[in-house]
Formats: structure tokens, sequence, C-alpha cells
């Protein structure tokens, strides 16, 4: 590592958003009966990775744009790469940001502390090992990692969502679970399959390899694994799961579900797309799916009448502008679908936190028992109406860029199913418009209707302090969000500029290929072993 | 190199009763229907791992062509302790779930059946906004509240 020291800099971070949290969780685990030295050791944990990964993406974009270790210094071909490329350190960035600040809202909210009726607290250790396979997952070169990094986070997400194991939480959770883990063998399939079919599950590698087989066999495959993260990134027909599991759960849970986990599948949706089955042969087939997705997601939403059910259907609503980013396949399709996960995880995470406000102001989240919140605490107004108009893509917000964005590229693709798509898009973001309009509306500007169907309040609302005082720790995380939803506005330009430069390299694919096979093999084994 | 008939059915009729049996009601057989399911995964992983081989150390003089792939038995290993780990789960799960409303069936959604209640009631949904109730006001009573 002489004389290059200053290149090698992300490869020495490359590991530590994974290994941190992890360590950090054993830590807590340990210290299960002192919470405040928990809160210490998290928060610390989480505050490094969030530092670890603002340099490593500063460092990936200045440098040659791909960093590759092989864990334990085997030989590439045989050992676990762990590749930081331009687009993987971004989705390390946001990630990790939207992780801490939850971390933060959750502590002041004291789900933490066991008050969910758990034994020990179990809180801490499973956040972080959720941020650990968050991390790794997006920062795994070979597919049997990116399981593995799957397994982490889902195991976690698994024992969040069932937290103090109340009926409705057991009963969503069991949905959720079964769901995951059917997905899960789905994706184990297409890699036995796909180690089958050409003896490596290096994606590096693959891409290279992948080539060289039967194009029928290479759409079993590239089928296989797009159901596996399809399911995990609730594209449409596969989506049915999401608003059934999600709002159960203790607010910043959600949240936290809502930013990190359904982009997770669609991260590995994009590798899968550009890296190992280049030339789209699934891209009209992607499509129509984003355009299902969109559409059928967003009428959900104006359906509802519960804010978390709401903000769930819009969720999957928008995973459909990712989808139809990918399904183009151009360069500004792509830079247009990356910028729009980072977009989407800061502000479809703040909105899900705001809701948590409300739901522990009002006591409830049915639009039916909410109304006049912005005379009563206009805070949480603001705080509701930045982020909602910005999901809706008002124009001065990030929402408006992203979505311009994609709907700019899909123009220029020109096909009818890409214009048909773009029609889509507009029609999905003015019903977003409506659907928090009416939100805005119900809870927060008319007066509070009569009769309220109190089956329907006692089903979803898990409140238990009416009235009490918004604790500052819950609102200064939040509010923290609000504004770097805005930043991202302000910082629309360079962001914009490391997702166009994410999206050259991802269709190129070559830096990636090249970086990874020579970084294990070449000198690997004797700067990164020891 | 040709498959090993043997291991795909086996692989195949694990599958086909997981399957079967993950589509129950009841949590206990859902559990059992991973079990089967993951354990079919497996043993296609053992058929995408090639030829089985020769043991690398006891009998000495083996070389590397006569030893069986051990990339594939590495993951499978991996794929065994997630599976174990996620059904340990599970079964806490449906243990909670039968201590809770004394029967392991998977409920169906709060949502399900609100619709389902209201479809009874024939009701119409709170977000569904009648226009139509002052012009014909004696008609819109029956239909809504």
């Amino acid at each position: 590592m002489t004389g290059t020291a200053w290149d090698d800099w992300p490869r020495v971070l490359l590991p530590l958003p994974v290994v941190l949290p992890l360590f950090a969780a054993g830590l807590t685990l340990a210290l299960a009966r002192r919470p405040r030295a928990q809160r210490t050791i998290s928060v610390t944990a989480l505050s490094v990775v969030v530092v670890a990964c603002v340099a490593m993406l500063v460092l990936t974009d200045r440098g040659n744009g791909t960093y590759a270790i092989s864990v334990g210094g085997w030989p590439s071909r045989l050992g676990i790469p762990l590749v930081a490329d331009r687009l993987s350190t971004l989705m390390l960035v946001v990630s990790s940001v939207v992780t801490l600040a939850v971390l933060l809202y959750s502590l002041a909210q004291g789900v933490a502390d066991g008050e969910e009726g758990t034994p020990i607290s179990i809180y801490h250790p499973t956040y972080l090992v959720l941020s650990a396979g968050v991390s790794n997952a997006f920062l795994s070169g070979d597919l049997f990692n990116l399981y593995v990094g799957f397994e982490i986070l889902l195991a976690a997400s698994y024992i969040l969502l069932t937290l103090g194991g109340t009926g409705a939480r057991v009963r969503a959770g069991t949905t959720y679970v079964v769901v995951s883990l059917l997905s899960s063998l789905v994706f184990l399939t297409a890699i036995a399959l796909v180690y089958a079919a050409t003896g490596t599950v290096n994606l590096a590698e693959l891409s290279v390899r992948l080539r060289e087989v039967d194009p029928d066999v290479q759409l079993v495959l590239h089928l296989l694994l797009l159901v596996g993260f399809g399911i995990k990134a609730a594209v449409f027909p596969l989506s049915a799961w999401l608003p059934d599991s999600y709002p159960t759960a203790p607010a910043p849970v959600t949240a936290v579900f809502a930013g990190l986990l359904t982009k997770v599948g669609v991260y590995a949706i994009i590798r899968t797309e550009t890296l190992l089955f280049p030339g789209g042969q699934a891209s009209s087939l992607l499509m129509w799916v984003a355009l299902a997705t969109m559409l059928v997601g967003i009428l959900g939403a104006v359906a509802q009448n519960d804010v978390k059910r709401l903000l769930s259907f819009t969720l999957v609503s928008h995973i459909g502008y990712m989808v139809f980013g990918v399904a183009l396949g151009t360069a500004a399709g792509l830079s247009g679908a990356v910028f729009y996960v980072a977009h989407h995880i800061t502000v479809q995470t703040t909105l899900f936190l705001v809701t948590g406000l409300v739901e522990r102001y009002a006591g409830s989240t049915s639009l039916d028992a909410l109304g006049s919140l912005a005379k009563r605490t206009p805070l949480l107004a603001v705080l509701f109406f930045v982020p909602a108009v910005n999901l809706a893509g008002i124009p001065p917000f990030s929402g408006f860029l992203g979505k311009v964005g994609l709907l700019q590229a899909g123009v220029d693709v020109g096909t009818w199913p890409a214009l048909v798509l773009v029609a889509g898009g507009v029609l999905t973001s003015l019903l977003t418009l409506y659907a928090v309009t009416k939100v805005w509306n119900r809870a927060f500007w008319q007066e509070p209707q009569e009769q309220v169907d109190r089956d329907h309040v006692a089903g979803l609302a898990t409140a238990t302090r009416i009235g009490t005082r918004t604790p500052l720790g819950m609102v200064v995380p939040t509010t923290a969000l609000v504004v770097v939803g805005v930043a991202i506005t302000v910082v629309a330009g360079p962001l914009f500029g490391v997702s166009d430069r994410a999206a050259h390299d991802l269709l190129d694919g070559t830096p990636y290929t090249a970086t990874v096979l020579r970084g294990g093999a070449a000198d690997g084994a004797t700067e990164v072993g020891s | 190199m040709s498959p090993n008939l043997t291991l795909v059915v086996i692989a195949g009729v694990l599958v086909a009763c997981g399957v079967t049996l993950l589509l129950e009601r009841t949590l206990t057989r859902v559990i059992v229907g991973i079990v089967l399911l993951s354990n079919g995964i497996n043993v296609l992983f053992l058929v995408a791992s090639g030829r089985p081989g020769q043991a690398p150390f006891v009998t000495g003089g083996t070389t590397a062509e006569q030893m069986s792939d051990p990339l594939p038995q590495a993951m499978v290993l991996t794929a065994i302790v997630i599976t174990l780990g996620m059904v340990a789960f599970v079964l806490a799960l449906a243990y909670r779930s039968w201590q809770i409303d004394g029967h392991d069936e998977v409920q169906d959604d709060v949502e399900d059946r609100r619709i389902v209640r209201r479809a009874e009631r024939d009701e119409t949904s709170a977000s569904y906004d009648d226009d139509t109730r002052e012009t014909s006001d004696e008609e819109g009573e029956g239909v809504s509240r």
C-alpha cells in the first residue's frame, strides 16, 4: 500500500459499514442491562459509519470510480469481494444518514428502552444488525454474499416488526416473514442455477461468463432473479404483502423499512439489469411492470383512510418510478432512477416519522379521527407539508427534479411504450398530489368529523399516550431529515452529476469488472490479508 | 456432465411438497413447508456442484481434479444455517400466535376483514364521495349510512 496510499483509502474504509455495526451489535447485546451504554455505542457506531460512507463517496467519485477488496485475501474468484462504486457508495451515504436519524428519533420515543414489553433491550443490537445487512447488500460483489446481506437485514427486520409480540404485530409479521422467506428461497434457487450454468457467483465474472450461456437459459436465470428481487422491492404483482405488514410496526421501524428495505431490492434489480444482463432482454416486461406498479399503487393510496396505509401504498407506487428508469436502459434513465432512489429514501422515511409524531400527538392515524391539526400544532403541519409536496413532485423540490429527469429520459427514448410510461408517470404524480392533499385537508385543515369508525381506529392505531407533549428528541431528527430532503434540491446539480457518472459506469460495466477481477488476484493477498 | 437424476427427482418432490404445505393456513404446516422447500433447494445446489469427488485429505494422493467442487457445499452450509435460524423464528412466531389467539392460523388482514364487513352490510367506503345524495335522497338512504 506504499506510494498510492491516497488511492487506496476507500479500500481501507470498505468493510467498515458492515463490520462496525456488527461489532457494535455484539457489544450492545452484552450490555443489554445498561441502556445508556447501549445508546452511546449505537449512536457512535452509526455516526462513524456515516462519516466513513461520505468519505467513501467523495473518494470514489474523485478517484477512478470503483474500489474492491477480497475479504480474507482470497483470490478474487474464490473469496468474497466487497465492491464500492459510485452507485453503491451513494446508496450507502443516503441509507446511513437515514438510519442514524431514525435511531435518534426512536431513542427519544422510547421504543429502545423495552417499553414494548420485551424482557431485555433487544432493539439496539437488532437495529445495528439491520444497518450492517443493508450495507453488506450494497457493497457485496457476489450473488451469494448479496443473499447473505439480504438475510441479515431480513432477519433483523422480522424481529423489529414483531417487537413486543402484540396480536396485530404477530399477524402482520406472519405475512411479512412467510413472503420474505419465499422470496429468499426463490433467490437461492436462482443462485444454484446460476452456479450450475456458469460455475461462479462472482458478479464481475458472471458478467463475462453469462454471455456465453444459451439465451434461453439466460432468460430463465434472469426472470428468477427478477422475481426474487421484485418481491423484496414490492414491484406490482408481488407487492401485496407490503401495505399489510408495514403499518403495524412502531413508527421508526416502519420509517426505516419504508426508506431502506425496498430500495435494497431496487438496487439489486439495477445491478442485475446493468451488470449481469445488459442489453435489456426484460426491458419491455419491466416497463409494463413499472407502469402497473405506479398506477395500482397510487390508486390503492387514494382509497385509503389511514395515513400509514396510505403512505405504504405511495411507497409501492413510487418504486414504479425507479423501475421505469431501469427499464429504459439508457444513461439518462438510470441516472434518473439513481437520483430518485436517493430522494425517495429520505422523503418516504421523513413522512413516516412525521406520521409517528402525529400518531403520538393525536392518538390515531385514521383520517376519520384526525382534524384541524394545523391549528393545534403548526410545527407538525409544516413538517408534514414539506416532504408531502416533495413526494408529489411540486416544482422547487427534489421529487420534481427526479421525476422530470425520468420523464425526460422517457421522452428521449421515444418508443410508444416509453411514452405511455411517461403519461403514466405524470398521472401517478398528480394522483400522489391528490392523495397527500387528502391527508392534508382531512388531518390538518378540516374540523374532525363527528362520526368515527371505532373498529377501524382500534384495529390500526397503536398509540398509547394521547395528547402528551412531543419530545424534542423526536422533532429534531425529523426536522433534520426534512432539511436533508430540501437540501437534496439545493445540491441537485452535483448529485445529478454523481448519478450521471454512476449511470455511465453501470452501462459501461468494464471498470467494475476489471477492478474486481484485478483487485484480488494481483495484490489482494499481500495487502488486505493482514 | 449429465446431472444425477435421483437428486433432481428428490429436489423436485421436496419443492413440490414444500409449496403445497406453504399454501396452508396453519403456521405449523407453513414451517414444515419452508423446511421441505429449502431442503429441496439445498439438493439443487448438490446437483449444481457437479459430480461427487474423492476425499481431499484422507487418501493422500487426490489431485484437484478428483475432488468435488467445495464452493457450492460452503454455500449450502450457509443456507442451512440461515434456514435453521429463520425456522426457529417462525416457530416462535407460531407459538406466540397460539398463545394470543389459541390457534396458529394466519389471519386475514384488518383491511380485508373491514371490507368484508362493509360488503356484508352493503356499505360504501368512507372515502367514497356520494354526490348523488342530494338529488335522489330517498334512493341514497338505503345505500349510504
